[in-house]
């Protein structure tokens, strides 16, 4: 047994739209895939073992795609796992595959995560009837509109500060051109005169629905040492899960998200996250989310992350850029959200986000989370090796 | 694939549970599935929730039609405070691969896996036809019975079995006279009815144990490899009357590293396929299959596989076997193949 290094050598994502139907489902994937090969300059041959996520089934009507998807993918006479972690699938799918290669059981592994949301209705499979529950028949927003309420009261926020999140967000995604979601002339005003879909969720302060996949090329230090191009070090990865009928739960400063953070600092020894993390990407699919997570990662006090977004410290240009590549708000096909934020946080070590470069970044997080705010998959990585 | 020279850490599994598969568990959710299993499997491996490092488990949304469904069954572990945790929409056996690799790092000893599955809520060779790729092969509406009995078909017109093998298979598990089980009648001809699954709901649940852990343990299958590998989906593209995804994940499990094979458990929910896999394992006539009565007396849908590594693991635990070999499938026709190789006695 002999732990080993791991590094992200290759990234690739698609063009992240509504609708994709110039591409099948296998055709998203391989887009992303394809790309990822050909920033780690290797070939389908080179790769040991696929790992491959998304969310759930229903999205696309294909049980257990992965079957189907083996062909595309290269993995025929490989070996393929399916990894299904709810919203944070795109973060565990990458962790997954990245503990195949330090447990040194492949050498070079292809991560994939998709989704092609305008196969089906997404609200319609985020609303499910489950017997002895309430049925929530309003989506993921319905679901997360009484956490983001309870913030709000808790933290005496203003209410700008969802709106200037979802302007930020928006203002970034101009400077990606994967990113879905392009407004041109996005503020304040647009956004506080777009309609409340949940209160006091505004639909510009809502992620949208895309079809896209995600896809990464992982290595061990060899594989490292042969890139092309500078890798991205694996610094700490790590998971948390909690129940989901407990009474003890904290759903708007989750126990798990605070567990995980606190897991994955300690892998990557960091002891300040506010000074020692250069970006991060965090899953906020609403924009309320930004500073519930800044709180639940330990960026700001409880009750404080509103105000570190008011100051701008979450702007491209400020302190701790968060989400410059437009986030979830800006692209979501759901099981590769959450891959598109550890891959976006590698890119930015990497020097290779282009526009939405943040100067100097050395160390970068990213963050997934899923369910009812209880599934948690978080990455550091970092310019130099650990 | 594996880098090298290199050596796997040593993981034993030392507890197995499971539910008596029922045809249908109507009163059970998924949480109640999972929870007696892992109870038991924590308490047989003298185990409680928080020596746990790592819990990952085997489901598939479509057997109970909704949406995160796994979701619901992570409260039959009361994971509180939070844990570790992962999931596969797969059977439980990839689970446990994951657990394994997972130990493989070395800073956590101790593994939960389970699955679930409750196959009754819908139409099994239906809900199957599901899986297939969405634009070339799931419109022709074919359903799991028929795929399995092409691949049947094909197997007969190579001429390396007959429908009296077939019924050989099926008499062996499910006791009765294979020559009598001819007079019965085609549910999709070739297969008869007791060439099919008795498709069942239930769930198991295998703990894996490293390091100081395992070796206090009081029963233990050691993991002396295990591998999986995927084939085309296409049919066209595959030869359906062998397995080489079996062959080659046999060779990286190390198989052939065990010696004489005492038990081999194989995941096969039709009868031809238990030939087809015997084949592909080069099992001879001394090796004990499926003394666990396999896959065709009991298919829990992303259960069944994992529950052959726990059979045949506890097999090893009561002293039955010194070696086994386990097999989980998923997919149209052993599409995808799983093997690992148990023994009493750690890697020399």
């Amino acid at each position: 047994m002999s732990a080993t290094r791991c590094a992200i050598v290759g990234i690739g994502q698609t063009h992240h739209k509504a609708k994709r139907s110039d591409v099948s489902i296998a055709g998203l994937v391989r887009e992303a895939a394809a790309r990822a090969l050909a920033d780690a300059e290797l070939d389908w041959k080179d790769i040991d073992a696929v790992v491959i996520g998304k969310a759930p089934d229903m999205f696309e009507g294909v049980m257990m795609p992965e079957l189907y998807l083996a062909d595309a993918l290269g993995a025929a006479g490989k070996p393929i796992l399916r990894v299904h972690t709810a919203g944070s699938v795109g973060g565990s799918t990458a962790i997954v595959a990245a503990q195949t290669v330090i447990s040194g059981v492949h050498r070079r592994v292809l991560t994939v995560a998709f989704e092609k949301q305008s196969e089906s209705d997404a609200m319609w499979a985020l609303s499910p009837r489950i017997p002895f529950q309430p049925q929530l028949t309003a989506g993921a927003g319905g679901y997360f509109a009484p956490l983001v309420r309870a913030y709000i009261h808790r933290a005496g926020a203003p209410a700008e500060v969802g709106m200037m999140v979802a302007v930020k967000d928006r203002v970034n995604a101009l400077k990606n051109p994967y990113a879905h979601l392009r407004i041109k002339g996005i503020d304040l005003a647009m956004v506080r005169d777009s309609p409340m879909l949940w209160d006091p969720i505004r639909y510009l302060e809502t992620c949208p629905s895309s079809d896209g996949a995600c896809a990464m090329v992982l290595t061990d230090e060899d594989g490292a040492k042969a890139s092309p191009r500078p890798p991205a070090w694996v610094h700490g990865l790590a998971t948390r899960s909690e129940p989901v009928m407990f009474a003890g739960r904290n759903q708007v400063d989750p126990q798990a998200g605070r567990d995980c953070a606190r897991e994955v600092y300690a892998q990557a020894r960091i002891g300040d996250p506010r000074q020692d993390i250069d970006l991060a990407e965090l899953y906020v699919p609403f924009s309320w989310f930004e500073p519930m997570w800044l709180e639940n990662l330990g960026f700001a006090a409880a009750g404080q992350g509103w105000k570190l977004t008011e100051s701008g410290a979450t702007a491209l240009g400020g302190s701790l850029p968060i989400n410059p590549s437009g986030g979830v708000l800006s692209s979501n096909p759901i099981g590769a959200s959450g891959m598109l934020r550890f891959a976006e946080a590698a890119m930015q070590v990497r020097d290779q986000a282009g526009e939405h470069q943040v100067d100097g970044a050395r160390r970068a997080l990213g963050h997934a989370y899923g369910g009812g705010s209880q599934f948690f998959a978080m990455w550091i990585v970092g310019r130099e090796r650990p | 694939m594996s880098r090298a020279g290199h050596r796997h850490r040593d993981v034993a599994i030392i507890s197995f549970a499971q539910l008596p598969p029922v045809a249908r568990d109507a009163a059970r959710d998924e949480a109640e599935l999972v929870q007696p299993v892992v109870n038991q499997a924590l308490a047989e491996a003298g185990l409680t929730r928080k020596d746990i490092g790592f819990t990952v488990s085997g489901s598939c949304d479509y057997l109970i039609g909704r949406p995160f469904s796994f979701v619901s069954a992570l409260d039959g572990v009361a994971p509180w405070p939070p844990i570790a945790e992962s999931h596969v929409e797969m059977d439980g056996a990839w689970a446990l691969y994951e657990a394994w690799v997972r130990l493989q790092q070395g800073d956590v000893d101790t593994a939960l896996v389970y699955a679930y599955g409750k196959s009754s809520l819908g139409d099994l060779p239906a809900i199957l036809t599901t899986q297939l790729d969405p634009y070339y092969l799931a419109p022709l509406g074919i359903d799991g019975i028929s795929l399995a009995a092409l691949q049947a078909r094909a197997l007969l017109d190579s001429g390396r079995a007959s429908e009296r093998d077939l019924a050989a298979v099926a008499a062996a598990r499910r006791g009765g006279d294979a020559a009598a089980l001819l007079g019965a009648a085609y549910t999709v001809a070739p297969l008869r009815a007791h060439d099919c699954p008795t498709v069942a709901d239930g769930a198991c649940a295998v703990v894996l144990a490293a390091g100081d852990v395992a070796r206090r343990s009081a029963r233990k299958a050691w993991i002396r490899g295990i591998d999986h590998r995927v084939e085309p989906h296409q049919l066209g593209s595959r030869d359906l009357t062998c397995s080489p995804s079996t062959t080659t994940a046999a060779e990286h499990a190390g198989v052939a590293s065990l010696g004489a094979i005492d038990v081999a458990e194989l995941h096969a929910p039709f009868s031809h396929q238990e030939l087809i896999l015997r084949d592909a394992l080069g099992l001879g006539a001394s090796v004990s299959i499926n003394p666990s009565g396999g896959a065709l007396v009991a298919n829990a849908m992303m259960v069944a596989g994992l529950a052959r590594i726990g059979s045949a693991a506890a097999r090893i635990h009561d002293g039955t076997a010194r070696t086994a070999v386990a097999h989980a499938t998923s997919g149209p026709c052993l599409q995808q193949n799983l093997v690992c190789a148990l023994a009493a006695e750690v890697s020399p």
